[in-house]
């Protein structure tokens, strides 16, 4: 049983016109096995939570806390904080140059583990868990996202969360730019890793549909870098119904 | 990669402009087989580089050869083949002067030749002996007055027939920074020989140093150069291959080390059936300026050629320079001929031009195609890797090695393959990553 837990955070970042608070304050508590929805209009600082959470250089945290079953996430690099258990599925997944997939999941399994999987399994591990997200084969051998049209980019992000095997895993608007069938086929795969590794989720969404797939147990509004309202999962309904209006009109 | 075309500076990277050069054609004539070149593998208008269609002032079918130095006034720096080059770090090698020490203990050069092996005879030519000359057509003032102030050219000739199993290697060692140094280097097989050539330059020198290859009919030759020098030596160089019929050749130019490395390296056929490739390696660190000039002169009708160079740059200054030339003549129908070259941005400061001139008489081909692409390793490349466990340094070393790999793995020498790899290691820990 792990806990992630987020404190009142603050965070920044550096834009032509000055600094710019985005989060302005944000408490959160996740554990394992849990899902929290996370759901709010463009703009109310969704991305930059879960980018704040892998620790990108851009976002600048001014006050409050991350930790991870007492430990201070903040202090950690990127890579420490993926050792430590912790994973972002990216809304928009980079292009890496040069490196192929096979190479790429064998280094950060690795990295991860703190020691090389045996060739044979893995390899049978990452061909059966391609087979599972519909991703072809022949992605193997081609390098990390590079000219990967948008749905097969988040299937790979799925895969590698899949293998990876996270105690906490932040999906940023993983469902966006995916077609019914490739939404089911992503949201099976999360929920796999959800009930056979007994994940923690952080799932960020601008709609309801993709939880049609993968049921939440928390649904968190977020508006203008607050949780403005949490509840069950009837909260999420009332959003589909009503929209974000009752809550922007208090901004 | 960054993608985004924007003029000379892309995502802060400043990279050259690119040109297609096609008299008579239109710019879909560059690619003119849809079956030999994926379209994806054609990056027209590619990442940051401005295009023009040049006409054919500038045809390599025009430019200027021959074998004395008065057919080559000194450059001034905006003559089309020197508007690239750093000319004052060149002074040393662009001056008519002789060998430094020649002939004496001080020379400015060693040479050694691997020996004992059946079928390869080593001697000299002095300029006249054939087949000196019979190859390399000096088409610069450096490459000229390197061929004139080398009075012993040596030679290298496989006998026919030969299967030279272990590389000839042919090591030159510069002694002195500043010290010039000519050579001149005449490699020949005879029909149906097949061998392999490492030449490896190392040390400290100005050297200016000319190649010439004679591949005979139906041999197999892989010719490797590399440039390991220090990081003050100088080198200019022609490398220049004729291939017979049916041969098959490849000339790879890996060059790690040296302020100035400035290689030419070219070739035509004697006849038809033939296959020949240029690859190339580079890594450039600051302060160093790597630049290669390939030129694949389609002069006669059904053969192939491929031309693959890449590129890593790191550091402020770091600076590399890639000309592709490639001229399909009237008479070479039923040529198959692509280019491509990729260079990879590490750090802020560096700068990479590529310009590939693709010039086509005929349009009786089976395909020509090019692509150009000049990305960066950036913060967001850095992060993704990170976020998924992998620390920064493995990181970066990750992206530089598999993006090189493709060229080193063309060497086909595993022991040379191997010191590349370490050297490029190295290479990625100057940059204290």
């Amino acid at each position: 049983m792990s806990t992630l837990e987020i404190k009142d955070l603050h965070v920044s970042i550096e834009t032509e016109q000055g600094t710019k608070e985005i989060l302005k304050g944000v408490t959160v508590t996740i554990s394992s096995g849990e899902i929290h929805a996370v759901m709010g209009p463009n703009g109310s600082g969704k991305s930059t939570l879960a980018s704040t959470i892998a620790g990108h250089p851009r976002y600048e945290v001014t006050s409050g806390s991350i930790t991870l079953d007492g430990q201070d996430v903040l202090e950690m690099d990127p890579d420490e904080r993926a050792q430590a258990g912790m994973f972002l599925a990216m809304q928009y997944p980079v292009e890496v140059p040069g490196v192929t997939m096979t190479n790429f999941l064998r280094t950060a399994k690795t990295a991860i583990d703190g020691e090389a999987p045996k060739l044979r399994t893995w390899t049978k591990e990452v061909r059966e868990a391609m087979e599972k997200l519909k991703i072809d084969a022949d992605f193997a051998s081609r390098n990390v996202n590079e000219g990967f049209s948008g749905g097969e980019k988040k299937r790979v992000e799925i895969l590698q969360l899949e293998l990876f095997k996270p105690k906490f895993a932040v999906l940023d608007e993983t469902d966006s730019g995916l077609d019914i069938d490739a939404l089911r086929v992503v949201s099976e795969g999360v929920n796999r890793a959800q009930s056979e590794n007994n994940m923690g989720t952080l799932l960020i969404t601008h709609y309801t549909r993709i939880l049609n797939y993968i049921k939440p147990d928390y649904v968190h509004v977020f508006v203008d870098g607050r949780v403005a309202e949490q509840g069950g999962p009837q909260l999420a309904d009332e959003l589909e119904e009503n929209g974000y209006d009752r809550f922007l009109a208090a901004v | 990669m960054t993608n985004t075309p924007s003029k000379e500076d892309v995502a802060g990277v400043d990279v050259g402009e690119r040109r297609i050069s096609i008299p008579g054609f239109t710019e879909e004539g560059e690619n003119l087989s849809k079956e030999t070149n994926a379209a994806d593998e054609h990056s027209h208008g590619g990442v940051g580089e401005s295009e023009e269609v040049t006409s054919g002032a500038g045809s390599r079918a025009k430019r200027h050869t021959g074998y004395d130095p008065a057919g080559f006034p000194e450059p001034s720096g905006t003559e089309e083949e020197w508007r690239f080059t750093p000319l004052k770090k060149l002074a040393g090698v662009l001056s008519d002067q002789p060998t430094h020490g020649a002939g004496t203990d001080q020379e400015s050069v060693d040479y050694q030749v691997s020996e004992g092996q059946q079928g390869v005879e080593i001697s000299t030519l002095t300029d006249g002996q054939s087949p000196r000359g019979s190859v390399l057509q000096p088409a610069d003032r450096a490459a000229v007055l390197g061929y004139k102030n080398t009075e012993q050219a040596l030679y290298v000739k496989i006998t026919e027939g030969a299967e030279v199993t272990e590389p000839v290697r042919i090591t030159i060692t510069g002694t002195a920074a500043g010290a010039r140094a000519n050579s001149h280097i005449v490699l020949e097989t005879e029909p149906n020989a097949k061998a392999v050539f490492v030449i490896d330059h190392r040390g400290s020198a100005d050297f200016n140093g000319n190649l010439e290859v004679k591949v005979g009919e139906g041999s197999t030759v892989n010719v490797v150069s590399l440039q390991r020098w220090n990081d003050d030596a100088v080198h200019v160089g022609q490398h220049d291959a004729e291939v017979g019929k049916d041969a098959s050749y490849k000339h790879v130019a890996v060059s790690l080390g040296g302020e100035v490395v400035r290689l030419n390296t070219n070739f035509r056929y004697a006849a038809e059936g033939a296959e020949a490739e240029m690859y190339g390696l580079y890594f450039a660190d600051a302060g160093q300026h790597i630049e290669h000039r390939t030129f694949v002169d389609h002069n006669s009708p059904r053969n192939t050629s491929n031309v693959l160079y890449k590129g890593a740059l790191q550091g402020s200054s770091a600076r590399t320079v890639w000309i592709g030339d490639v001229l399909i003549r009237k008479a070479a129908e039923g040529t198959d001929s692509y280019e491509k070259n990729q260079n990879l941005v590490l750090t802020d400061g560096a700068r990479a031009d590529s310009v590939p001139n693709l010039e086509i008489e005929t349009g009786v081909i089976e395909g020509a195609g090019h692509a150009s692409s000049t990305g960066r390793f950036d913060d967001e490349h850095l992060f993704y890797l990170m976020s998924r466990g992998i620390p920064e340094k493995i990181a970066r070393q990750l992206v530089v090695r598999g993006f090189l790999n493709e060229v080193v793995q063309k060497i086909q020498v595993p022991s040379i393959e191997e010191s590349i790899s370490e050297e490029l290691e190295r290479e990625l820990e100057i940059s204290g990553n």
